[in-house]
């Protein structure tokens, strides 16, 4: 299967060779950072495109120099074996060519400080959001009227409103451990470190509501590559709605379902030390205590079938790839839970049935 | 390969040009220390203010024997210069004898800040003041281990009166080593403190 | 240096073995040196380039499952680390040792034996570095190694890589005090600045980042492996501390350390295209005042490593404007490199064909350079691909070129043998294309989203961008072949042509005495009166103003070298023991420290120690000298 499967990619690359040779470089790529959808990505980009432009100019210019220079100066085969005029320099022309780069450059960095200045401030209205960077998955909290919302990985905000991203780094509740990470979505964006022991802010907008892709870019270790992440833009109705259903309490199934199995699993097993389901309605263990889920070391699962992916937006949410993580997390992503200090969702060792329930309960938490 | 020193490009013997361009270099390596202490500066992480444990007067007086030592430095050379190789020797003791008198000092000092519970992992103030200073003793502590090899290898007659570029050499050192002590008493002390 | 009065009966005697395996183990022969630079570093490049095409094998397509993502990252990490530290720079020395006391004139660098020290420094530095491979602890913190990641990840990945730089760059310093002293101080008479070849200037340029750059690291790494080890505060922000110490330190060494990398090919560059145009450089004190330029200003750029990691708008601005400054100097370079091809009589031999490939590849890498100086578009290409693209345009198709070109040129002098032009010539268009292929399509996967040091190319990302990864996949195969060409054109030498002492009609000295040069260089030292100063004495102004042949001034097959009058008293330093017996200490050290053994860490310091006296000690020369 794998071969077939190595080969039809191959194929599939194969095909796209021809295609991308016909099409521009920014032809079907979600994630591409020059096809802006929102002004924070858009202003940069339109100074990125003039630069661009100046350099393609100045690298048609040297390398055609280069190349003339080569056919027309070439020894001749009936070369007479005389030496060439013993030019040692040109003043005048030195200078031409010390100012004319200098005074490009200082042409260029006038927008460039106004816009970097531009691009730093906080905007007007902006719905606020605080970001925490975690190995590897990120963590969002909204502040709803006093009310503390947690999501995590998949970013929702209203489409054509400004969004401020207020980011840290932590590890468990505590910079002990953190790392930098850097938060990436580049349609709305540029990207802006997330550094243990600061707060840093970044801009993003999206124009229209859609799904856009990033992921983290500053390198943070053993699965860097699996700490993705999206961001959902809602239309201004959509976006009530899920502000709504955020503040609302997680689903609590009816007893004797699946689904109760499932929450019985959570609240019995590991799960609840790390995870946090706000349903209101604290679990009853067998020797009579309470216990609430407000674990804040992993995700917050109160919605968490309200979201598309999980594990750092690297898997579709569903029942069959959330029961194979649940089975061996590790196995699914490469993670150090078992080493100091651990980082990551360990393997639990479920049964299952336990993983079934799991399965059933988690994807009820609309 | 030793080169008599007039037919060097720059007149200046080899060795010593060396040895020049090698304190640039320790500037930086110092400078880099100086300035993350200055970055920690207020960084106690909850823990004991270093800066309040400073005795000033104290470090004052180790300060003033290294500084000295400087003086008995340029007289071992001094001596050597004149073939005295009797007096230099006994210059070289006594600049020997004010490091370990310095690194004696800086011992007691940060047992006695150890003691008031500031250690190398207290606080970022704490580590990179122990480092700093620590990597300053090291240096010295070098400087005396050259001294007193130099000053064996004259008993031993190993190196004789003409030798003294040798002497010129660890005093260029030793110097250097004084001179980076007094921009660390400065900065990393006196203004604080003060 | 003990008087030599002393030296019979001495327990250290001076080995005086001249050929044989024993006598690479003591030579202080610069020329030996450099050739045992050069053979390392050629081996590391191998390495280094074998953990390139695993990368790239891991990425050829979408959710690639080649290697697992710990071994990626320690493939990428020491892809960078090797490449740099163990690779380029090295190469470098390599040329430094060999060239620079032929070129002024001296018959050895100012300390032969500390020349060997550091010699040995950087090859058990190297081996150091992978040996963490037998613990299971290559690096992985890639090779900036930010801070808290490198304090904060389990294992002694990252405490071999804060040791094993620490290592190296003991062995860089000693080189560059070493070479700053030859430079200055040992030139032939009449060998002014403003008559130096180009090649020592930049040689002395790059000297002086080093002394200046390598003491910085050296403090980042101290405080890398004093939190690793002894668990001070430097990086941890649970005690207040701030990461980002870490990365202006590094910075502030790396880049520099950029310059480092790329000015002695630039000043390759400058020795072969006048030799092979026929003209002399164009605008020479341009040249070497833009490389002086380059100097200083490269350390008032490293925060453009930084744009992105919060320093606020102030301080980007600042950044900005000194990188796009910085790139004023490097044009001038570029344009007096092509204005000395400009009027000229072009050989296109091999060495001519990577100096020209050079100045059109650096250029490219130059280019994005710029782009990366408009900060805001920098925080969209900052850890992507692109990044990725430019600076292996800058390394690669700088560097790399630059080096090659000068193996090319100078192979003819360092073993007597021509290098077969065909062969070379394929070497450079697969090397070209090769190179292209794999670099050029870079910059399309960056801008498209593809953040660099990821184990995985996400399926996400959309099949352009798998597209162009796959390109690049196959351009390191191409290069890996061409590396082939590269080394059976340089093992066919050993039945090759004999060379000449002046194979190319060139310009400066070194090409004055016999192929390869004599162990003392040159029978007599020259008097240095020109600039180009063997051309001078091949070549005359007549009445018109025409440059002709001098008819008894030398032709190519009998330079004044040949039956001159030699020097009396040549002497020659004695080989030694000891810079190995002292380099031998620092990895058991190393180890000491990572290992938290103080008892191995005492014996090295003995072994170091031991050494280090045995060196003071030892005699001048050998017994029977006087």
């Amino acid at each position: 299967m794998r071969t077939a499967r190595t080969r039809q990619r191959w194929l599939k690359a194969a095909a796209v060779l021809a295609l991308s040779l016909i099409l521009s470089a920014c032809g079907n790529a979600p994630q591409s950072a020059i096809d802006p959808q929102g002004p924070f990505a858009q202003k940069p980009d339109d100074l990125f495109r003039i630069v661009f432009a100046i350099a393609v100019v100045v690298f048609v210019l040297v390398q055609g120099l280069i190349i003339y220079t080569m056919v027309k100066f070439r020894q001749k085969p009936d070369d007479d074996g005389t030496l060439p005029p013993q030019t040692h320099g040109n003043t005048k022309l030195e200078i031409l060519w010390t100012a004319i780069p200098a005074l490009i450059l200082a042409v260029i960095a006038v927008p460039t400080v106004q816009m970097i200045f531009e691009l730093d401030a906080e905007p007007e209205g902006a719905v606020q959001v605080e970001v925490i960077g975690h190995r590897w998955w990120w963590e969002y909290r909204y502040d709803f009227g006093g009310e503390t919302v947690y999501t995590a990985n998949e970013l929702a905000i209203p489409a054509g409103v400004p969004v401020r991203l207020s980011m840290r780094s932590e590890e468990n509740n505590s910079v002990e451990n953190a790392v930098i990470h850097s938060f990436w979505i580049p349609p709305l964006a540029g990207k802006m470190d997330v550094v243990p022991g600061r707060v840093t802010t970044l801009n993003i907008m999206a124009d229209e509501p859609g799904y856009y892709l990033g992921q983290c870019a500053e390198y943070c270790g053993l699965s860097h590559a699996n700490m993705r992440l999206r961001v959902n833009a809602l239309s201004a109705s959509d976006w009530q709605a899920w502000v709504d259903n955020q503040l609302a309490p997680a689903n609590v199934p009816t007893d004797g379902t699946l689904e109760a199995r499932g929450r019985e699993v959570f609240y019995q097993g590991a799960c609840v030390g790390c995870h946090a389901i706000n349903d209101g309605e604290p679990f009853l263990r067998a020797d009579g205590s309470e216990v609430v889920a407000a674990g804040r070391t992993g995700p917050d699962l109160t919605h968490l079938a309200s979201r598309q992916e999980f594990a750092g937006a690297i898997f579709e949410l569903n029942a069959e790839t959330l029961a194979a993580w649940l089975e061996n997390p590790p196995a699914m992503k490469p993670m150090r839970p078992n080493e100091s200090p651990a980082i990551g969702m360990p393997n639990l060792n479920l049964t299952p049935d336990e993983v079934e329930a799991l399965v059933a309960y988690l994807l009820s938490l609309t | 390969m030793s080169v008599p020193v007039e037919e060097t490009s720059l007149g200046l013997d080899n060795r010593k040009l060396a040895m020049w361009a090698f304190l640039g270099s320790e500037f930086l390596f110092f400078g880099a220390f100086i300035s993350t202490y200055l970055l920690y500066l207020d960084d106690f992480n909850n823990a004991v203010n270093g800066i309040e444990l400073f005795d000033i007067p104290y470090t004052s007086v180790s300060s003033f024997v290294l500084l000295m030592s400087s003086l008995t430095m340029v007289l071992a050379h001094a001596a050597h210069t004149k073939g005295d190789m009797r007096r230099a020797r006994l210059w070289l003791l006594a600049t020997a004898f004010q490091g370990m008198v310095f690194i004696g000092g800086q011992v007691f000092e940060f047992t006695a800040f150890v003691k008031e519970g500031m250690g190398l992992t207290t606080s970022p103030f704490s580590s990179s003041f122990f480092v700093l200073t620590g990597f300053h003793g090291a240096h010295v502590t070098v400087g005396i281990i050259m001294l007193l090899s130099l000053w064996t290898m004259m008993k031993m007659g190993r190196i004789g009166p003409g030798e003294d570029l040798k002497t010129e050499m660890i005093g260029l050192y030793w110097h250097f080593v004084d001179i980076i002590w007094i921009i660390i008493f400065t900065v990393v002390y006196l203004i604080p403190a003060g | 240096m003990a008087s030599a009065s002393v030296a019979s009966g001495s327990i250290f005697r001076r080995p005086t073995a001249e050929t044989g395996f024993a006598s690479w183990l003591t030579t202080v022969d610069h020329k030996k040196i450099g050739i045992m630079y050069g053979v390392t570093s050629f081996i590391f490049f191998i390495i280094g380039g074998l953990e390139a095409m695993l990368v790239r094998l891991q990425l050829a397509q979408a959710e690639g499952t080649v290697l697992s993502a710990e071994a990626y990252n320690q493939m990428f990490t020491m892809h960078g680390i090797t490449m740099v530290f163990l690779v380029v720079m090295p190469v470098a020395a390599a040329f430094f040792n060999y060239l620079i006391p032929l070129q002024i004139g001296a018959r050895d660098v100012a300390f032969p034996r500390l020349n060997a020290f550091s010699y040995w420094v950087y090859l058990f530095g190297g081996l150091f570095l992978y040996s963490s491979f037998f613990f299971g602890a290559a690096p992985n913190g890639s090779w900036v190694g930010y801070a808290p990641l490198s304090v904060a990840a389990p294992g002694n990945n990252m405490a071999f890589y804060a040791i094993g730089l620490q290592i190296l760059g003991l062995g860089s310093l000693a080189a560059s005090v070493n070479f700053i002293t030859t430079i200055l101080n040992m030139r032939a008479p009449g060998l002014t600045f403003m008559r130096m070849p180009m090649f020592i200037w930049m040689a002395l340029v790059v000297n002086f980042l080093l002394l200046f750059a390598m003491p910085v690291i050296a403090v980042a790494l101290f405080q890398l492996t004093f939190d690793n080890v002894f668990a001070t505060n430097f990086f941890n922000a649970a005690a207040g501390a701030d990461p980002l110490l870490w990365q202006h330190l590094f910075w502030i060494f790396g880049h520099p350390e950029v310059y480092i990398l790329i000015l002695p090919a630039m000043g390759i560059v400058s020795e072969v295209l006048p030799v092979f145009s026929r003209k002399p450089l164009f605008g020479y004190a341009a040249v070497a005042f833009a490389g002086a330029a380059i100097g200083f200003i490269g350390w008032g750029v490293w925060a453009h490593h930084m744009f992105t990691s919060g320093l606020g708008p102030v301080a980007t601005s600042a950044f900005g404007l000194s990188t796009m400054f910085i790139a004023v100097p490097t044009g001038i370079k570029i344009f007096n490199w092509v204005f000395t091809m400009w009027g000229g009589k072009l050989r296109l031999t091999t060495p001519m064909l990577f100096s020209i490939g050079f100045v059109a590849m650096f250029t490219i890498g130059g280019l994005s350079g710029v782009t990366h100086a408009i900060v805001p578009s920098d925080a969209q290409q900052h850890d992507t691909y692109y990044v990725v693209a430019h600076f292996h345009y800058v390394l690669f198709g700088g560097a790399l070129f630059g080096i090659m070109s000068g193996i090319y040129f100078w192979w003819p002098k360092v073993t007597g043998k021509l290098i077969d032009e065909t062969w070379g010539k394929l070497h450079f268009w697969t090397w070209l294309i090769g190179f292209n292929l794999t670099f050029g399509p870079m910059h399309f996967s960056g801008l498209l989203g593809q953040p660099r040091r990821t184990y995985v190319l996400p399926d996400e990302l959309g099949p352009t961008v798998e597209f162009w990864n796959l390109l690049s996949t196959i351009g390191v195969f191409i290069i890996a072949i061409s590396t082939v060409i590269f080394f059976i054109a340089m093992l066919k030498t050993r039945n090759g042509e004999d060379a000449p002492p002046d194979p190319w009609d060139a310009r400066t000295i070194e090409w004055l005495t016999t192929s390869p040069p004599k162990p003392h260089n040159f029978d007599k030292i020259p008097v240095i009166t020109a600039r180009d100063e063997f051309w001078h004495r091949k070549y005359a102004e007549d009445d018109a103003g025409h440059a002709v042949p001098v008819p008894a001034g030398g032709q190519v097959d009998a330079p004044p070298e040949a039956g001159t009058e030699v020097d009396e008293d040549i002497h020659m330093p004695s080989p030694s023991y000891w810079p190995l017996v002292m380099t031998l200490g620092l990895p058991v050290v190393g180890y000491g420290v990572i290992f938290k053994s103080l008892t191995v860490a005492l014996v090295g310091g003995l072994v170091l120690l031991f050494g280090m006296y045995a060196w003071q000690l030892e005699p001048l020369a050998e017994d029977d000298h006087h």
